[in-house]
């Protein structure tokens, strides 16, 4: 999985978030979160589930109201230019949003009339994406009869209908088969060999690898930046995710295996899991790396 | 403004509608059931009160006033008694909400010209029907004895004349209420779930990141649903009047955009609902939260008149309200808009605040 599209990077900021944060009530879901995203990149942004990542992605797309921070899109304001920036970006959100009830066709169809594609222009890119998408043969079928996959490549195919700059993925792999995954991916790197500048949230550490830049993201806070190679590298790790753990541990000053410790009640009366807990005890009191 | 992102939702709806034919065949069947339903059992005419009879006398004069009784439509014979305890068992079990007792000496009070006393009890617990036993049970009873006295009584003559419903059948006053309520309860329901179903699906993000505005989301959504609830609108019209018997005195071209008019500020309401709860069972509670209070305060049934001035005062904004006026108005009486004019501005005025509030509560945002 390394065919990225390094070759058409720009030197062009198209995503600039500069200290964006986002607070419902008394919960601070996105603190002070400053990104730098270049065109034709392809951007991860890892974290655990409620670190903050869906949050900020909606921000961008002008579907939340930052609480404060300043953010420019293609050079537009998210203040104040949302409706512009709207129609540059592609948006699939976590739960592949299509309508059911309506075909692969008339999915594809509402989707443009609202970005206001109408016509022969209409046909042409709705045929280029059914081909892309490789849903030929399924038009008339409903949505909702769809297999993960294909839905997930329709859903693609919708945010890509109005010829977006920048796409942005809220988890698209989540719930797909790993074949399905491998086509997803391959028709993400060709996108971004486009130009396309490609925002994407995920758990797998190996998507994460193949992206060009990654942040982590923790507790609504960025704890680190920088190209997969070079943070693997710089603490010596054997891949992605012992560096993500590896974060996470130095920012919470606490051991990603020790919470397991404080489930005694499930070791108690059982003398096999209470020396499995002692062995656990051990190797967490032996570093956080695991190495 | 974009009359073809609009007309996009527009087709999208329809779409939704027809690939639910159940749902279809259910928004065009109710109004015929409730009409049917609640036409019948909704009545407010009291007759065929349940009595017995404790005939004491056993006289021809007694045995009339029984007869008396039982021809007017009001009163029907349950049961002649022997004893006074006969007639508290049956008023306990419900058998009866009436019972005459004619004492002995009736007859022989009567032909002396005395006032012959007779004792009408009454089961008072549903008030309209004692009522009712009550005014009909004296008048019969003096009636009777005015004939049978020669009618001595001179009193000073006052006609009466019964305009519009001459014959004060309730099915009269109910049947254009109960159009206008169906009508209300149905376009409520189906609009309160449109938008909910888009963010129970997750679908309403895609279509706040999109450059969809909120008037074209929400009028295209409506759109379908005014369709429907002109029909049913029609389907009750015509089935009310047809069944019960209720001609439509004034003009039925004005009655058709006025009930056009009110299905728009009814679905106003629904697609408010929608936009406020986060979910169907939300919506749905929301929705009889409406509902409810526009069954007891509109005056589909219980006069406004009296009423304490505040619950008065929350009638008032409840355009069913106003358009139970528009249709008593113009199926009874037959007037033309220049009777009902206010009614039309208080319906126009509501359903608009309500369509605004629709719209700009829906604020393509997430918080």
């Amino acid at each position: 999985m390394q065919i990225s599209g390094c070759l058409l990077m720009g030197s062009e900021t198209i995503i600039d978030l500069e200290n964006l944060s986002k607070s419902f009530g008394k919960i601070q879901a996105v603190n002070q979160v400053s990104l730098k995203v270049k065109k034709g990149m392809i951007y991860g942004l890892l974290g655990p589930n409620g670190a903050g990542k869906s949050t900020t992605i909606r921000m961008i797309c002008g579907v939340l109201k930052p609480s404060s921070g300043t953010a420019t899109i293609d050079g537009l304001d998210i203040y104040k230019d949302s409706e512009r920036i709207k129609a540059r970006i592609g948006y699939m959100s976590q739960k592949f949003s299509l309508y059911d009830d309506l075909t692969v066709l008339e999915n594809l169809k509402f989707f443009a009339s609202i970005y206001g594609i109408y016509g022969k222009e209409r046909n042409e890119r709705i045929t280029q994406l059914i081909e892309m998408a490789g849903i030929s043969g399924r038009e008339h079928q409903l949505a909702g009869q769809l297999s993960g996959g294909w839905k997930q490549r329709l859903a693609l195919g919708c945010a890509l209908i109005h010829k977006p700059s920048i796409l942005i993925l809220d988890e698209p792999t989540a719930g797909v088969d790993p074949v399905a995954r491998r086509i997803f991916w391959e028709l993400i790197f060709k996108l971004a060999a486009q130009g396309i500048t490609v925002l994407v949230t995920t758990h797998y550490m190996d998507e994460a690898e193949s992206c060009d830049r990654v942040a982590f993201v923790f507790n609504g806070t960025v704890i680190a930046e920088g190209t997969p190679k070079d943070m693997i590298a710089a603490i010596g790790a054997r891949n992605l995710e012992d560096v993500f753990i590896d974060h996470v541990e130095k920012t919470t000053g606490q051991s990603v295996m020790s919470s397991f410790q404080d489930l005694r009640f499930l070791t108690e009366s059982n003398e096999v899991s209470q020396e499995l807990a002692s062995k656990e005890a051990q190797s967490s009191k032996g570093g956080g790396t695991r190495e | 403004m974009n009359s073809k992102r609009f007309f996009s939702v527009v087709w999208k709806e329809f779409l939704h509608i027809f690939r639910d034919p159940p749902s279809v065949v259910m928004s065009l069947m109710m109004p015929i059931i409730f009409t049917v339903v609640f036409g019948f059992a909704v009545t407010t005419d009291v007759n065929h009160i349940p009595m017995a009879i404790l005939d004491n006398d056993h006289t021809t004069e007694s045995r009339t006033l029984t007869e008396k009784f039982m021809n007017a439509d009001y009163f029907v014979l349950k049961a002649a008694v022997n004893n006074q305890h006969e007639i508290e068992t049956l008023m306990d079990q419900g058998k009866i909400k009436a019972a005459l007792l004619i004492p002995s000496g009736y007859s022989r009070d009567l032909q002396k010209g005395l006032k012959p006393e007779s004792l009408l009890i009454i089961d008072g617990t549903d008030p309209t029907i004692a009522r009712t036993a009550l005014q009909y049970g004296t008048l019969i009873s003096n009636v009777y004895q005015m004939t049978k006295t020669n009618g001595q009584f001179q009193l000073p003559q006052m006609k009466t004349r019964v305009w519009y419903n001459p014959n004060l059948e309730s099915s009269k006053f109910i049947v254009p209420g109960l159009i206008g309520l169906i009508m209300q309860n149905i376009t409520i329901m189906l609009t309160a779930f449109s938008m909910v179903r888009e963010k129970e699906k997750g679908t309403i993000e895609q279509l706040m990141v999109s450059p969809l505005r909120p008037w074209e989301l929400i009028l295209g959504k409506m759109v379908p649903y005014v369709i429907i609830g002109s029909i049913d609108f029609l389907i009750a019209l015509i089935f009310g009047t047809w069944l019960f018997h209720v001609p439509i005195k004034g003009s039925i071209g004005l009655l058709l955009i006025l009930g056009f008019g009110f299905v728009i500020c009814s679905l106003a309401i629904g697609m408010l609902i929608s936009t406020k709860a986060s979910n169907q069972l939300q919506a749905m509670q929301i929705a009889f939260m409406t509902i409810l209070p526009s069954v007891l305060l509109s005056g589909f049934m219980f006069p406004r008149e009296s009423m304490p001035k505040i619950i008065y005062w929350i009638g008032n904004v409840i355009p069913l309200t106003y358009f139970l006026n528009i249709l008593r108005g113009i199926i009874l009486k037959g007037v033309d808009i220049t009777a009902i004019w206010q009614d039309v501005m208080w319906v126009s005025i509501i359903g608009s605040v309500l369509l605004i509030l629709a719209i700009t509560r829906y604020h393509k945002r997430l918080d």
